[in-house]
C-alpha cells in the first residue's frame, strides 16, 4: 500500500504523532507523490523532539532511497541518495580512506536529517558543520527539482542547511569527503578533576576529534568532572564486532533514579585509569557509541526523555557552569551528558552551532525536568547562546528570534519554495516558525 | 574465486539487501529488472560497496525472447556463476476474483517467467561445475489460502521447481537454495494489517547469505516461520477450510 496509517514519535518518545506516512523505495515513486504536492519528509527520527512529526497529516520516509551514486577520489565527492546512513557511508568508505567531513553521534542519522539539522561532530572546532561540506544539492521545492548550491544559490542554499525540511524534499547531495588514515580510532582518555580543567584542557585541546563526558550527578568541587576523549583515525586491523544488542522491553522507572546514575557515573569516571590512556577503536564505536544497543532510547521507559542541548559564547562559560551546578543539584540527569567547545562553523539561516561551549544533557521526562530545562533555555537566552532544535520539545516560540537573529531571512526563502506551507511540522508549528510576528 | 551474481527482480528490497551483501564480499552483480533508472542507481551503489563489476540488465519475466542475451551477457564473466531470482507478483486476490486473466501474469511473474530463465542457464552453471541458485519462495505457498491462494499456488509451483533443479544441479557441483521469508518490511507489506514480527530485508539477506554458504537446501526466514507453517500444515482440512487466516 501507499499510505500506511502509523502512531509514531521522536527518538525522545515523548512528543507524539498520528499520521500518513508513505515510504517510496525508488525516484520515480517519490516524484510521483510529489506531484500531487510537498509533503514534509523524513529521516531515521533520531531527532529528539518534533522536528521529523506530521501530526494528522501526510509524511514521507525517505530511509529506501539510500544509494550512494558516484563518487570522485579525485575531488573526494560523494553523490548520495537523502536516504543514505552516514554509519553506513562510513562503513563503506573509511577502510578506503575517506570519511564523511561532519559526522553526529549517531551513524543512523541520514544525509537529508543531517543537512536539515546542519550537524556538528566532535571535530566541530575544525571542520564547521555538515553543510559546509555540501557541494551541492538537488531539493525538490514547488517549483520542481532545482540544483542548490551554496554559490549559485546562496540564499536557498541557507534556508535549506539546518532548515528543517521547511525548503522542500532534499533528494539527493554531493557532500565533500575528508581523506583520513584509516578506520581505526586512536583514543586519548583523560580524566578532569573538575569544571575548570575540563574548560582548559577543551582550549587547549589540538586534536582532530574532541569531545567531553561529563558527570552531571558531581557537586561541589567534583562539579563539571568527566572524561576528555581526542580522537585521531589511523589504520591498522581492527576485529569489526557486528553484534548489536537490543532493548527488549521498556525499562521500568527506576533504572535511571538518581543513586543508580550517581553510581553509574562514578564507575564510569574511574573506568579511565588516573594517569589516562590510549586505546584503539574501530571508528564506529568513536563516533556512534550507542548505536551498539538498538533502540537504547527503551532504557527510559515508556515516558520517553528529553535531551536540553545549548550553546552558549566563549565568554559564557561560567554561566554554562552554573546551569551544570543546577542540573547536578535537581538529582535528575541521565548518564548522557557531553561537553564540547565549537568553533564558528555553521552554513544555514539556523545552524545551532556558534563559537563556545555546548552542552548536552538528557533526562527522564518528569514534571521537574521540564521545569529546570525551560529555566535553562531562558539562562540560554539571556546570555545570548541558543538551543538546538535537534533536540528540542520544550522550548517557547517567543524565544526563538533572539536565539537565531536570521529567522527573517530564512522565513523569506521558505515562503518562495513552499508558498504554500505544505511542509510544515509539528516543530514548526510549535515553535511559530514560519508565521511572522 | 571469481563470483558473479545475477539478480532477478533487483529493485526489490529484499533483492537490494542481498546485492548490497554480495557486493560487500566483492562479487561481481547483474542486476536485472525493468525499471532501468532505479537499477543503474543500485548498480552505481553496489560497485561503492565493493562489487568487482555492477551493471544493470533488462529483464521481464513476461518477455523470454530477452532471456538469451542475458545469459550470454553472464557467459562473458569467468568463474563461478550464481542465480538470485526474487522476482513476483502479488495482485490482491479480490482483484482476482474480478478479473481471472490475472492469474496469467501472476504465474508468469512468480514461476515460469524465472523457471524459464534458470532452465536456459542450467547447462552453463553445469559447464562450469559450480555455483548456487537462491529462489525466492514464500511461506504463501505452504498452503493455499483464501486471501492469497494464487499468488500462493505460483510460489508453490516455484518451490517444486527448485526442488527438482536442486536434484539436477547438485550432480553437476553445484546448489539450490530455497528461501521462504515470512513476513517481510518491503514495500509490497508497508501498511498492510495484520503483520506481525516483520524482518527487516537486511536480515533476510544476512540468513540467505548464511544459507549459501552452508550449502541449506530450504530456509525459512526469519527461522521461526518454520514452526509456523509447520503448524499450519498440519491443521486438518476439515478444519482448515472453514478458517480465515
Ligand atoms: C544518539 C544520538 C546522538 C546524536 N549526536 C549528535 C551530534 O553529535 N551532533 C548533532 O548535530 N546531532 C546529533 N544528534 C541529532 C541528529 O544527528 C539529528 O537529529 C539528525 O537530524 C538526525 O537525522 P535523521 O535522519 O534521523 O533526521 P530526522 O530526525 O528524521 O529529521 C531531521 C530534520 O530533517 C528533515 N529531513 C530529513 N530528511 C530530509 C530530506 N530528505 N529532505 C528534507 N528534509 C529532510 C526533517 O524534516 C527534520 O526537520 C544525535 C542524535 C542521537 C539520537
Amino acid at each position: 500500500m501507499l499510505w500506511k496509517s502509523a502512531d509514531y514519535s521522536g527518538w525522545g518518545r515523548v512528543l507524539q504523532a498520528k499520521g500518513e506516512i508513505a515510504r517510496p523505495e525508488r525516484q520515480a515513486a517519490l516524484a510521483a507523490l510529489l506531484d500531487d504536492g510537498l509533503l514534509p519528509a523524513m529521516g531515521m527520527r533520531r531527532s529528539y523532539g518534533d522536528a521529523a512529526l506530521n501530526s494528522d497529516g501526510r509524511a514521507v520516509d525517505m530511509t529506501r532511497l539510500d544509494r550512494m551514486l558516484g563518487f570522485d577520489p579525485e575531488t573526494g565527492i560523494l553523490d548520495v541518495e537523502a536516504g543514505a546512513r552516514i554509519g553506513e557511508i562510513a562503513a563503506a568508505f573509511g577502510p578506503k580512506g575517506w570519511l564523511p567531513a561532519v559526522m553526529p553521534g549517531t551513524g543512523f542519522a541520514t544525509v537529508g536529517g543531517c543537512i536539515g539539522q546542519d550537524v556538528h561532530g566532535k571535530n566541530h572546532h575544525h571542520a564547521g558543520s555538515f553543510c559546509e561540506h555540501v557541494v551541492s544539492l538537488t531539493l525538490r521545492t514547488a517549483k520542481g527539482v532545482v540544483e542548490v548550491t551554496p554559490e549559485k544559490t546562496p540564499a536557498l542554499f541557507r534556508a535549506t542547511a539546518g532548515g528543517l525540511g521547511q525548503t522542500g524534499v532534499i533528494l539527493s547531495a554531493r557532500l565533500r569527503l575528508l581523506p583520513c588514515k584509516g578506520d581505526v580510532m586512536v583514543v586519548t582518555e583523560r580524566r578532569m578533576a573538575d569544571w575548570e580543567e575540563f574548560i582548559a584542557h577543551l582550549d587547549t585541546s589540538r586534536a582532530t576529534y574532541t569531545v567531553g563526558w561529563i558527570d552531571a550527578t558531581a557537586k561541589g568541587a567534583a562539579l563539571g568532572r568527566g572524561v576528555l576523549e581526542e580522537g585521531e583515525t589511523g589504520s591498522g586491523l581492527m576485529p569489526q564486532r557486528i553484534k548489536r544488542r537490543k532493548v527488549p522491553l521498556d525499562a521500568p522507572n527506576f533504572a535511571l533514579s538518581s543513586p543508580i546514575v550517581r553510581m553509574f557515573n562514578g564507575a564510569y569516571y574511574r573506568r579511565v585509569p588516573e594517569k589516562g590512556r590510549t586505546v584503539v577503536r574501530p571508528i564506529s564505536d568513536f563516533f556512534f557509541p550507542l548505536d551498539k544497543i538498538h533502540d537504547w532510547n527503551r532504557l527510559y521507559g515508556k515516558r520517553g526523555f528529553h535531551q536540553f542541548q545549548c550553546v552558549v559564547p566563549l565568554d559564557q562559560a561560567p554561566a554554562l557552569r552554573d546551569m551544570l551546578g543546577e542540573i547536578a543539584g535537581s538529582g535528575l540527569a541521565s548518564p548522557l551528558a557531553v561537553i564540547k567547545r565549537m568553533g564558528p562553523g555553521r552554513a544555514g539561516y539556523l545552524s545551532f552551532p556558534m563559537e563556545g561551549y555546548t552542552l548536552a544533557v538528557d533526562f527522564p521526562d518528569r514534571a521537574a525536568a521540564r521545569e529546570l530545562i525551560k529555566h535553562m533555555q531562558a539562562r540560554a537566552t539571556e546570555v545570548g547562546g541558543r538551543i538546538y532544535f535537534a533536540k528540542d520539545s520544550l522550548a517557547r516560540p517567543e524565544e526563538i528570534p533572539a536565539m537565531y537573529p536570521e529567522l527573517d531571512l530564512w522565513r523569506k526563502e521558505v515562503t518562495k519554495a513552499d508558498p504554500e506551507g505544505r511542509l510544515a511540522t509539528d516543530l514548526v508549528r510549535r515553535l511559530k516558525l514560519r508565521v511572522a510576528k | 574465486m571469481n563470483r558473479t551474481w545475477i539478480i532477478l527482480g533487483a529493485t526489490s528490497s529484499m533483492a537490494r539487501a542481498f546485492a548490497r551483501a554480495v557486493s560487500q564480499e566483492g562479487a561481481g552483480v547483474l542486476l536485472a529488472g525493468r525499471d532501468s533508472e532505479d537499477l543503474a542507481a543500485l548498480a552505481a551503489d553496489c560497485r561503492l560497496r565493493g562489487a568487482r563489476i555492477a551493471e544493470a540488465v533488462a529483464f521481464d519475466a513476461r518477455r523470454p525472447d530477452g532471456f538469451a542475451a542475458i545469459i550470454q551477457r553472464m557467459e562473458a564473466e569467468e568463474g563461478e556463476l550464481n542465480a538470485a531470482v526474487f522476482v513476483g507478483s502479488m495482485p490482491e486476490q479480490a482483484a482476482i476474483d474480478a478479473d481471472p486473466s490475472l492469474i496469467d501474469g501472476t504465474v508468469t511473474d512468480s514461476f515460469t517467467g524465472p523457471a524459464r530463465f534458470l532452465q536456459m542457464l542450467a547447462p552453463l552453471m553445469e559447464a562450469r561445475g559450480g555455483g548456487t541458485v537462491v529462489g525466492v519462495a514464500s511461506v504463501a505457498g505452504d498452503r493455499g489460502r483464501l486471501g492469497n491462494y494464487v499468488y500462493g499456488a505460483a510460489k508453490a509451483g516455484f518451490a517444486t521447481y527448485l526442488s527438482g533443479l536442486r536434484n539436477r544441479l547438485t550432480r553437476a557441483g553445484g546448489h539450490v537454495v530455497t528461501v521462504k521469508p515470512g513476513f517481510v518490511d518491503t514495500a509490497m507489506t508497508w501498511g498492510l494489517p495484520g503483520m506481525f514480527l516483520v524482518a527487516t530485508p537486511e536480515k533476510v539477506a544476512e540468513d540467505i547469505q548464511k544459507a549459501v554458504r552452508k550449502k541449506r537446501n530450504v530456509i525459512y526466514t526469519p527461522f521461526f516461520w518454520r514452526y509456523i507453517m509447520l503448524i499450519i500444515i498440519h491443521i486438518p482440512e476439515l478444519i482448515f477450510k472453514k478458517m480465515k487466516i
